[in-house]
């Protein structure tokens, strides 16, 4: 029973950060129609801006999140303007490439900068685990966590409850009439385009520190964000959330009852069941994106 | 008139294109540099191993030529990036003998990228130093292109044979990187195990990108194993230690294969490396204890003088060794033929940082590969410091 409690914290841990990523790209898929191979870059993007942040400017841990969700904002609101918008006529496969070269650009220039060799960021916690009952958990990983579900709420209630948030849905619902609406969609699409950039990032300041900083890194995380948007539907809220913790259990379970070693296939094996069982996604419903 | 200015023109150009091409055959100079080829992972989830082998190849090229080079000529050496992929790698070996006519390779480090260029190897001739590889198949299949100077699994395991009562091993669990050096190192350890009365528990792999092995740790520490053997690069080894800590795993952890640069994981994994032993290959440390601890002093002191990390000089005398080894071949040879250096290799006796190189064949009869038998050392990481195991220091 102790190794089951334990295989299941660590997955609903593991699989908040999953969401995060999830969130970030379901709303660039499924808003804006744009395939975004770049995702883990903005993901490993957001871990290098912590590196820098705590080694470089010495600004606290808890001050280098905001700072780096900011920075990932930017930059994703930058690409989107000088990248996604000239191509705003194009077809999907040209984005798709555009994005591709994005992602090749960006982790070819992290290479060059931090070199290839991984970095530890720093953290203030201890590396103590807090002990509850038979399962036991770092720190660092309960303030992940927190952090997670609150960015989750955060955005949730940004989509549902704001008038920014209601002119997304209504952009994503139906392009002409929102336009016709007055509501800005080149606007709405690049502050889409930030709003999941800088969620994949705040994954990255959450995650470096509890794994390392490389420039690879985000390959990996990319590829689960995909089947985290494919899980719960795209362009479905709600079912990224759910499908990013659904997808951290699997993965644990999977890894501690079937193959250690083929975790990271657990994610393709889902990616490839939902396509040929319920291509909509687990919680497709006729209104998406909230 | 035109046409006859435009036959002249093109004339000229073929001309001047044919000498260009005849040049490097007429005006080869006695000081050209000779080529030696590196294949290593300068980039992916190995990359810190790779760049300090690389470093300390580059040390053994600038003191090769500060003696005056090989054969009256510099060495240079062309480095290619095999990403931590054995698909690159093989590439990267194509790639330099086919297009850079290197008559040596220093390469790729990990086992399954190593395998992955030996057949390129015995396509096109060409030998290939193997500084870092681990499995047992290197040389075991018939390629008689491939001199190893790092240990085997198998050896690494003999090595470590007459401590298995000092450091009371009943069980042991594996937990390895998936690749042909994680399972070749699980078997390898598993035999000695057996031949030592022990046991081996649960048995679990990683991919070699992952970053949460908790589902494996869980599973080990369900199990009643005594001692954990962990096999993989220092970066997996730091998230490991630090995840079996978060989870008190509790156990006596064992590395293998060289890789796991103690200093670094002393700063990167800090009190989860407490108490971890290491089977290393050299003691940068207490380099007087080394079979020629000049060379070894030398080595350190270039090192660091360098603004190198400390931590990666158990991973950088490889290629310091691996381009002594090269150019002392290339030097008997007497030619940069790779035919000739291959030739050359079995006769090389000479003394690295690591110890005494020399080549015994290894592999099936007629087609043998070199293999050489290096120093193996234990170390523990005791009150955050690099220290001698007690049952060590005592003798």
């Amino acid at each position: 029973m102790e190794p089951l409690l334990q295989h299941l914290l660590n997955g609903l841990l593991l699989g908040s950060t999953y969401s995060l990523l999830g969130i970030g790209l379901t709303l660039i898929f499924g808003l804006m129609n744009v395939v975004n191979f770049a995702h883990g870059e903005f993901y490993t993007l957001g871990a290098y801006v912590t590196f820098a942040g705590l080694t470089v400017a010495s600004v606290s841990f808890v001050l280098a999140i905001p700072l780096t969700i900011l920075a990932g904002m930017a930059v994703g609101a930058a690409c989107e303007r000088l990248l996604l918008r000239p191509l705003r006529a194009a077809s999907i496969d040209t984005t798709m490439l555009v994005m591709i070269g994005l992602w090749i650009a960006l982790q070819n220039a992290e290479l060059l900068i931090w070199g290839g060799v991984a970095k530890s960021v720093p953290t203030p916690f201890s590396t103590q685990p807090v002990v509850v009952g038979p399962v036991s958990v770092a720190p660092l990983r309960l303030f992940v966590f927190a952090v997670s579900a609150l960015l989750i709420a955060a955005a949730h209630l940004v989509l549902a409850r704001t008038k920014l948030g209601k002119a997304m849905r209504a952009t994503f619902q139906d392009r002409e009439t929102a336009a016709l609406m007055g509501v800005s969609i080149e606007r709405i699409h690049t502050i889409t385009f930030a709003l999941g950039a800088g969620l994949a990032a705040a994954a990255g300041a959450l995650l470096g520190p509890v794994f390392l900083v490389y420039p690879s890194m985000g390959d990996l995380a990319a590829l689960k964000a995909f089947s985290v948007v494919i899980l719960g539907g795209l362009g479905n809220f709600a079912g990224a959330a759910v499908g990013g913790l659904l997808l951290g259990v699997a993965e644990e379970l999977g890894a501690g009852y079937v193959s250690s070693g083929y975790r990271d296939a657990i994610g393709f094996v889902i990616i490839v069941a939902m396509l040929l069982c319920r291509p909509s996604g687990l919680f497709a419903r006729a209104e998406r994106v909230g | 008139m035109r046409h006859l200015v435009q036959r002249i023109w093109a004339l000229s150009l073929a001309a001047a294109l044919l000498a260009g091409l005849g040049a490097p055959a007429v005006f080869a100079q006695p000081g050209e540099p000779i080529k030696i080829g590196v294949i290593q992972p300068l980039s992916g989830p190995v990359a810190a191993s790779g760049s300090y082998v690389r470093m300390g190849a580059e040390i053994a090229r600038d003191w090769i030529n500060g003696r005056g080079g090989v054969l009256g000529r510099p060495i240079q050496l062309l480095i290619e990036d095999n990403k931590s992929d054995p698909k690159e790698a093989a590439t990267a070996a194509e790639k330099l003998i086919v297009r850079d006519k290197v008559p040596v390779i220093m390469g790729a480090w990990g086992s399954s990228m190593t395998l992955a260029a030996m057949p390129k190897l015995e396509e096109y001739g060409v030998p290939m130093i193997v500084e870092t590889s681990s499995a047992a198949s290197v040389t075991k299949r018939g390629n008689p292109w491939v001199f190893r100077i790092s240990p085997p699994s198998e050896m690494e395991a003999l090595g470590l044979e007459r401590y298995v009562k000092d450091l009371a091993i009943k069980q042991a669990a594996f937990l390895a990187v998936n690749t042909d050096w994680g399972r070749g190192a699980v078997t390898a350890f598993g035999d000695l195990l057996k031949r030592s009365g022990a046991t081996v528990g649960a048995t679990e792999f990683m991919d070699q990108a992952a970053t949460d092995m908790n589902a494996q740790i869980t599973k080990i520490k369900a199990g009643p194993s005594d001692t954990l053997f962990l096999t993989t690069s220092v970066e997996q080894i730091t998230l490991v230690l630090k995840q079996a800590q978060e989870q008190r795993l509790g156990r006596k952890i064992i590395t293998t294969g060289g890789s796991s640069s103690p200093s670094q994981l002393i700063k990167q994994a800090g009190a989860a490396a407490e108490g971890t032993y290491h089977l290393l290959f050299f003691l940068p440390w207490f380099p007087e204890a080394m079979p020629d601890g000049r060379l070894a002093k030398a080595f350190v002191d270039e090192w660091q003088k360098r603004g190198h990390p400390f931590e990666g000089l158990t991973e950088g005398f490889r290629g310091h060794d691996g381009i002594l080894t090269a150019a002392e071949a290339i030097k008997l040879a007497g030619k940069p033929d790779p035919k000739a250096v291959r030739e050359a290799l079995w006769k090389v006796n000479l003394m690295g940082v690591n110890g005494p190189i020399r080549f015994e064949k290894d592999g099936p009869a007629g087609k043998e590969s070199g293999q050489s038998r290096p120093s193996i050392f234990v170390v523990q990481i005791k009150d955050g410091k690099v220290a001698l195991p007690a049952f060590l220091a005592k003798k």
